[in-house]
């Protein structure tokens, strides 16, 4: 196969996701929509009966998974296509994005049963591939010299997988916060009732940045180990460098606060969605408008 | 002898305060916001010429915002105060409770509570013999403190262990950090193909030393640039790779090896690393005066503009009398724009031209100030000449001529001696370490006492998940027996 039709196939491969995702985000919608529908007798009932809708997040979760796929595989024709790991430039840092942070979502749906974030979750993996394949488009190239290193693959692998796990924690703080809200002025409406706990919710933004912390400190490692055999130092302020390290001083503040002073609910979610956007923040502000020498990616 | 009390359960107060936990919170999000203002302001030591051009586009903040190191925030003295903080805070929380664990090593887990039904899990059994739930504990790594009727078992001591080895670990970055300024060296050193370095302080055209590195303690070795290859897309004109080959002796005038430097790969000499990191053309041109003399030849460096190696440069006759200088551009392959005019369109030398603005006068190089190498002051000067070279082409401006013979390339050799690196490198490696333990480890206690029944309870740090399971699995287990 020629490198361009690679590219091509790869293209169509995010077209398809993109497809998927949609139906994805459709079906998810039907299923919060059903689940406010169902409980006709539910003023009576405390418990919601969620029976009917359960068909539908099970469709729902074949499609998304079915998009990680087609993402998957979209991600690796790129990769062929270019003769290097796909993430070069910010369209490949996009796409794999999107496909880290849907793979999160997925090991969160097995391990601790979050269907209730498909629907914003397909949002914005949609977001992020409609973006890339319209505005941040390259076609396949080489890389320049300096970034063909091994630690370029470890630094930016570790750095997106991080991210994705990173966001995942991010929307269930946001929906920590939401729910909060509901709660505080009365009760949830009904398609938020079958949503976990506002304990639940806490605990498991907290265990996702746990979980990921000791990676997002080796990806800020890795950088340093390249640029020190890149740049002669492994540690200069650069913009791009700076950001890495406050978002990764800010999440072990959200730990401290937790573990060590017992921050909980409200003040924690705050602390986490602080940091989850510094991590936003250092990819799209400092990769389109910054300055440095890690914007030389050709965006 | 009461202000001497006073003062020292002040400073007491003091020192327990800046240890505290949330002292020490508030001290991460501090450094973490300082650390904001470097990433928006250009800084001096990354990127002096558009600092330059923040003072003479806006003099008055400028001056205001230098008088808050906004352009140094790294080297500030309020980024360092926060840092120094941070490092106290943490040595004096981390230290005592390192000396305590280590005492802890092999004691027992503490007397079993009165009152076990408040525990986070709590689950009554018929009565069991107490050897059984010991045996079952001990099976599973627990450590344990049996008393007659009860028993207290705890399990991921590690957990602590690991923690302390982060946060020891953190203090080892930032020694390594502060050995790696105070007695390090940093290097710029432009060659042109064929040229020797000598690492000696003079040969450099830039040299910054850590406050404690003496300046005799250079390495003695000697560079020779054999070779210079650039390889770039003929499609896109980005370089795909660059490669560069020396001769080295250590020290200079031993037998000399050949070695190749690539962008990603330095070559190392012990805590010295020399790093490829610029490379352009110099143009060689020789000079004659009217009476035809050679009162220059050889190579000048250009700063490249762009990524395809249209370069600036300036070269500078002051033999001459008057001075002469010439204000010029080096296109490596030629071409035009109306609006643009001359620029280079692929970065290889294809059809190199040589654009030239001839000046007379004061190049003043006898001012003391120092002077870029790229650029002329041409405040003092008149210009007597324009001209565009092809290759082997001669101009006559007048006071004498100029020809164009030739190119060779330049590269940027980055001379780096860092001795903390090394300790810095370990301190990452031990810090993850620590971190992956202590997050992975999970820390629980199970308590077992008897009475009319046998009381089991248990008790996870962080409501970290797992203990459940334990807990019934204990209980499988005796119920089956
Ligand atoms: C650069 C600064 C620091 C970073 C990145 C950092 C990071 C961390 C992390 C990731 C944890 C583990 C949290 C968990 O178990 O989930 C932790 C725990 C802890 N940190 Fe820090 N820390 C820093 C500074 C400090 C300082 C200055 C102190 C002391 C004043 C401190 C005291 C502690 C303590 C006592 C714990 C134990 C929490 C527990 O397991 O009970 N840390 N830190």
């Amino acid at each position: 196969m020629s490198d361009k039709s690679a590219a091509l196939l790869s293209n169509n491969f995010i077209y398809s996701a993109m497809a998927l995702y949609t139906l994805a985000f459709f079906t998810h919608a039907v299923e919060v929509a059903w689940s406010v529908k169902t409980p006709a007798a539910s003023i009576k009932k405390t418990k919601l009966d969620f029976s009917r809708t359960e068909r539908v997040g099970r469709l729902a979760s074949s499609f998304m998974i079915l998009g990680f796929l087609l993402l998957l595989a979209a991600v690796i024709f790129r990769g062929i296509s270019a003769h290097r790991v796909p993430w070069g430039n910010m369209y490949e840092f996009s796409i794999t994005g999107a496909l880290t942070f849907s793979a999160a979502y997925l090991f969160g749906l097995k391990k601790y049963k979050v269907r209730w974030l498909g629907l914003p979750v397909s949002i914005a993996v949609l977001l992020t591939l409609g973006t890339a394949i319209t505005l941040l488009y390259r076609p396949s190239a080489p890389l320049v010299p300096a970034l063909k290193s091994t630690w370029l693959v470890i630094h930016v692998s570790a750095a997106i997988i991080s991210g994705g796990v990173f966001l995942l924690a991010n929307c269930i703080a946001a929906t920590y916060l939401l729910m909060d809200r509901y709660e505080q002025k009365g009760s949830r409406p009904a398609w938020a009732q079958r949503l976990p706990s506002l304990e639940a919710l806490d605990n498991l933004s907290y265990r996702l940045v746990a979980l990921v912390f000791p990676l997002w400190s080796f990806a800020v490692i890795a950088g340093a180990i390249w640029a020190e055999s890149a740049w002669g130092r492994y540690w200069g302020w650069d913009p791009k460098e700076t950001w890495a390290f406050i978002t990764w001083v800010a999440y072990a503040a959200y730990l401290h606060a937790r573990v060590t002073i017992g921050w909980r609910g409200r003040k924690a979610a705050w602390l986490c969605l602080f940091a989850g956007s510094t991590f936003l923040f250092n990819y799209i502000y400092i990769n389109v408008w910054g300055t440095g020498r890690h914007t030389y990616s050709g965006l | 002898m009461s202000t001497v009390l006073d003062s020292r359960s002040f400073l007491r107060w003091c020192w327990r305060q800046l240890t505290s936990m949330k002292t020490a919170l508030i001290l991460l999000l501090l450094l973490g916001i300082a650390a904001i203002p470097g990433s928006l302001f250009p800084q001096r030591n990354q990127n002096p010429i558009q600092v330059r051009e923040y003072f003479t586009n806006n003099p008055s903040t400028a001056a205001w915002l230098d008088r808050l190191s906004l352009f140094d925030v790294y080297s500030s003295p309020w980024f360092s105060a926060i840092y120094l903080l941070l490092f106290i805070s943490l040595i004096g929380c981390v230290l005592p409770r390192t000396i305590e664990h280590l005492k802890a090593i092999g004691a027992k887990p503490p007397l079993t509570p009165k009152y076990l039904e408040k525990m986070e899990y709590f689950t009554e059994i018929k009565k069991v013999d107490l050897d059984l739930v010991e045996k079952f504990l001990q099976k599973k790594h627990f450590r344990i403190r049996r008393d007659k009727l009860s028993i207290s078992a705890e399990k991921g001591y590690a957990r602590e262990s690991g923690n302390l080895l982060f946060h020891l670990s953190l203090i080892l970055i930032l020694i390594a950090i502060g050995i790696g300024s105070l007695f390090g060296s940093k290097g710029d050193a432009i060659l042109n193909v064929g040229e020797r370095f000598i690492n000696t302080p003079t040969s450099y055209d830039i040299l910054t030393f850590g406050k404690y590195q003496a300046e005799d303690s250079l390495s003695p070795f000697s560079i020779t640039v054999k070779d210079f290859k650039a390889e770039y897309d003929p499609i896109t004109n980005a370089p795909l790779d660059y490669t560069l080959t020396v001769a080295t002796a250590n020290p200079a005038g031993a037998s000399e090896k050949t070695e190749i430097i690539k962008v990603n790969k330095p070559f190392t000499y012990g805590s010295t690393k020399i790093y490829l990191q610029a490379n352009g053309y110099s143009p060689v041109v020789i000079i004659k005066d009217k009476a035809g003399k050679v009162v220059f030849n050889g190579p000048t460096p250009f700063l490249p503009q762009d990524g395809n190696l249209t370069s600036i440069g300036a070269i500078k006759v002051p033999d001459m009398n008057p001075q002469i200088g010439f204000v010029s551009s080096f296109l490596p392959t030629a071409d035009r724009d109306p609006v643009r005019g001359g620029f280079s369109s692929y970065p290889e030398v294809l059809d190199p031209r040589l654009l030239l603005s001839v000046w007379q006068g004061d190049l003043g190089l006898n001012t003391g100030i120092a002077q870029s190498v790229y650029r002329i002051d041409t405040s003092k000067m008149t210009r007597i000449g324009l001209k565009a070279l092809t290759l082997n082409e001669s101009y006559n401006f007048g006071e004498g001529s100029i020809t164009f013979t030739g190119w060779k390339s330049w590269v940027n050799l980055q001379i780096v001696n860092d001795p903390g690196k090394g300790y810095a490198l370990l301190g990452a490696i031990l810090a993850i370490s620590g971190l992956l333990i202590s997050l992975f480890t999970r820390q629980r206690r199970i308590w077992v006492k008897q009475g009319k029944k046998t009381q089991i309870a248990g008790l996870a740090k962080n409501g970290i998940p797992g203990l459940e399971d334990e807990i019934n699995d204990l209980v499988k287990e005796l119920s089956n027996e």
